[in-house]
Order: structure tokens, then C-alpha cells, then sequence
């Protein structure tokens, strides 16, 4: 449940929503991505309400339907409905970025996990997302899909679309984050630069929640 | 008894004429009616599952109802509707093997799409969150659970043609059982034993059984291969 969130998200960069479970950090990605109606409240892109088909998001368990990886990742073009050729060629440039050009005929759901995650973004991607919301997207992957995942999150924001994910990894909010947004109790508490945020927190909840995780390597400065 | 069996067991030997035109009649008029059937019932089972709107509980109730639609009930229904006085008895399909498929159609299509109903809801419990993510219309979505589920869909279909294979009294009513017409395995199996000529009756009942037995065997490898092909 979210109560009292209050954010404004710049155009670009990569913004990872940090806090305990229950906070909120999924359910504010589905209010952002139009999956949840707020009770109370709008989602607005600069003056007006966000444009369906220009907002993304992969969950940490994409659901592939029993099909190719290549079928897949076309059905993120069905809406667009785009000329058969453009749709071949933006599908396989996609597949491409992700590694996974020599696996398009391949069953989907028989790919191994990070090759999973590496589709759903793909199939998040073929579509030019403006926004991308990525809820939890390493959270079952080892340590090297998880860089894999991350090195093509870099790619995305490079191509212009503005990101905001969640997890649990501190060190991967570290190593991603342009700002964090701290949501404690469906409330955000804390919106700050990456640096300051891990250097300073403000919010008490955001030092316990920091301390917590790594409580021998955190030291903030007075 | 072991003489009967023995005939019957010759009959089939010798590909009797009069039982292969049966059997090919049979397959041809419940084969067709399934198709027509299925090309109508299952997405329509796949768009109730899919859909919200009113009365769609009443929906699903009514349709789970029709699948144990009595044949002789669908066979008076269609029979009024094509005798001279019906609305389409200009038609002239009464005692057809066309009447045969509309009967055996209307029997079997609402079972098809309630049995795919229930296949497509189950699938569409774990994509309907990542099918509105992806903006996929209504449309688009049954579409692509129709894809999804087409191999547990087979199944479906199956029970549609074993359904139109097996039953007796609609194909009874409307085909009028004339020999050489509208005679299929079930009818003449009724006639045959019904006059104690049990060996044509015999041999048709075992050629019905193995067609059922044969289509759910290839229902299941299919099944295998789709689980080990695709996950």
C-alpha cells in the first residue's frame, strides 16, 4: 500500500526505489506503470497523463509465453502495429544487444535464468520505451548474469529511456543509481542523489535500513 | 459370441465396402462439424475467460450447462429448424449429411468452448499482468492465449470429436439413418443390434474405439513433445 507519495522524477537517468519489503517499491511501479489505478492521485508526464504504449516494465519473473524467443519479443510490437519487415528487423537488432541473436528459433521457456531476464528486457526494449521499470531484475540471477543485466540497464539509459527499478542489492542501487528514492511504509521518506543518499541519509529509516544491511562497512559522515 | 466376433473380426479384414463407407462418412461429418466448432467455440470459450462484463458469471454457468446438452434434445432443435415448416426448410438439408453436421456443430461447439474457457482462464491467471504491460488489446490477447494453449487446447478439441463420434440420437433424428447416406458407425451400430446382426455392429464398435483411443494417444504424445519442445 502507498500512502502519501509525493515524486518527481527528472527526464533522465536511472532512479532505484529502495526499502524494506512492504514498502511499496512494487506497487509504486505498477501505479507508474498504469497496471494499478491510485485511489487518490495521477501519474503525470510533465502536464498530462503518461502515454500508454511509452511506459515498460519487466517484473523479475517475466511471464514467456510457449513460443520462440523471437515470438516473444514480437509481441511487444503487436500494439505498434508495424510493417512485418520493420518488425523483423527491429526484433532481431534487439536480440542482438541482448546476446541472443543465435537464439531467436529457441524455446523461450527453456532458456536458462539470466537468458530469461535478457529476453524480457529485450522484449521491453524493441518497443522504445520512454520510461523502463524494472521490478527487481537480477533477483534470481548469479553474480555474472547479474552484470550482464546491468551492463544492457547501462545500454537502455544510454539510448534515452529513463529507468527506475527496484531491488534489495545495496551494491548494485551503488553501482546503478543515479538517485534513490527511500519508501518506508508506502511513504517516500527519502529522494536524493545516489552518493549523498549512501554518504548522508537524512531519514532514520534510511540509516536503520543502510545499517542493517551492511553494518560493518557503513559510516556516514556527520 | 466367439462365432459373431470372429465375423466381425473378417469384416474388418477384408475392408468391407458397406463398413468403409460408413467409417468414412462417420469421420467426414464428425470430423467437419468439429472443425466448424472448434473455429467458433474456441475462441469464444477464450473470450469469456478473458473478458469482464456483466452477467459473465450467468455466462460461464450457461455454457459449463451446454456441454452436457443431450443429443437427442439438439437433435429435435435442429430437425424443426430444417423440416419444411422451419426457418430454414427451404434449405433441403433435412435427412443430409449437412443436417448431420449442423446437429453434431451445435452439439460440440459449446463444449469446446467451455473446456477452452476453463484452459484460457488458468493461462491468463499468470499473463494477464504482463499482457497489459505490454499494451496487448483484448483481442490481441485472446490471440495470443489461443497460441499459447493450443496444445493443451488439442485436448478440447478431442473431446469434441469423441463427443460428435459417440452420440447417436442427433445424427438418428435429423440424418433419418438412410443406408448409403446418412448411415454412420453409431446409427448403424443402434440398427444392426437392434435387428441382432451383431458382427457389422461388432467390427464398426471396434473401429470407433480404436479412432478414440488412437486420437487421444496422439493427443498425448503431442502433449510430451509440446512440454519438451517448447517448456
Amino acid at each position: 500500500m502507498l500512502a502519501g507519495v509525493d515524486l518527481e522524477l527528472g527526464s533522465e537517468g536511472i532512479t532505484v526505489v529502495l526499502g524494506p519489503n512492504g514498502a511499496g517499491k512494487s506497487v509504486l511501479l505498477r501505479v507508474l506503470a498504469g497496471l494499478q489505478a491510485p485511489d487518490d492521485g495521477t501519474v503525470l508526464w510533465g502536464e498530462r497523463a503518461a502515454p500508454g504504449n511509452a511506459v515498460a516494465i519487466v517484473f523479475h519473473q517475466p511471464a514467456l509465453i510457449r513460443a520462440s524467443v523471437r515470438a516473444n519479443v514480437q509481441l511487444a510490437l503487436l500494439p505498434l502495429a508495424l510493417p512485418r519487415t520493420e518488425r523483423g528487423a527491429r526484433v532481431q537488432r534487439v536480440l542482438a544487444r541482448v546476446g541472443l541473436e543465435h537464439r531467436g528459433d529457441d524455446a523461450a521457456r527453456l532458456l536458462s535464468g539470466g537468458e530469461k531476464q535478457r529476453l524480457a528486457l529485450a522484449r521491453a526494449w524493441v518497443a522504445r520505451p520512454r520510461l523502463l521499470l524494472l521490478d527487481e531484475p537480477t533477483a534470481n540471477l548469479d553474480p555474472t548474469a547479474t552484470e550482464t543485466v546491468e551492463q544492457l540497464v547501462r545500454e537502455i539509459r544510454t539510448d534515452g529511456a529513463r529507468i527506475v527499478m527496484t531491488t534489495h542489492n545495496l551494491a548494485q542501487a551503488l553501482r546503478l543509481a543515479d538517485d534513490i528514492v527511500f519508501l518506508d511504509r508506502g511513504r517516500v521518506v527519502e529522494q536524493a542523489p545516489a552518493e549523498r543518499f549512501f554518504r548522508r541519509p537524512q531519514a532514520p529509516e534510511a540509516k536503520l535500513f543502510l545499517q542493517g544491511e551492511l553494518p560493518w562497512r557503513i559510516s556516514f559522515e556527520s | 459370441m466367439g462365432a459373431t466376433l470372429v465375423e466381425a473380426v473378417a469384416l474388418l479384414a477384408q475392408f468391407e465396402s458397406r463398413l468403409l463407407d460408413i467409417v468414412v462418412l462417420s469421420l467426414q461429418v464428425s470430423g467437419t462439424a468439429v472443425a466448424i466448432g472448434a473455429l467458433v467455440g474456441l475462441p469464444f470459450g477464450a473470450w469469456v475467460a478473458v473478458a469482464r462484463f456483466p452477467g459473465r458469471g450467468a455466462a460461464t454457468v450457461a455454457l459449463n450447462g451446454m456441454m452436457g446438452l443431450p443429443s437427442v434434445i439438439v437433435g429435435v432443435i435442429v430437425y424443426l429448424a430444417l423440416s419444411r415448416s422451419g426457418p430454414a426448410g427451404s434449405l433441403g438439408l433435412l435427412f443430409t449429411p449437412s443436417a448431420m453436421v449442423i446437429a453434431q456443430t451445435v452439439l460440440t461447439a459449446p463444449l469446446m468452448a467451455a473446456l477452452a474457457r476453463q484452459i484460457v482462464e488458468d493461462a491468463w491467471r499468470d499473463y494477464e499482468t504482463e499482457f497489459s504491460a505490454l499494451h496487448l488489446t483484448r483481442a490481441q490477447s485472446v490471440a495470443t492465449l489461443l497460441y499459447d494453449c493450443r496444445y493443451s487446447l488439442v485436448v478440447a478439441v478431442l473431446a469434441g470429436l469423441g463427443r460428435a463420434m459417440s452420440e447417436v440420437g442427433a445424427v438418428m433424428i435429423v440424418g433419418g439413418n438412410i443406408d448409403g447416406f446418412t448411415r454412420v458407425m453409431t446409427t448403424t451400430i443402434a440398427l444392426e443390434t437392434s435387428k441382432g446382426d451383431l458382427p457389422l455392429a461388432i467390427a464398426l464398435g471396434i473401429v470407433l474405439l480404436t479412432v478414440v483411443m488412437l486420437l487421444n494417444a496422439l493427443a498425448h504424445v503431442l502433449r510430451g513433445w509440446a512440454m519438451r519442445r517448447f517448456g
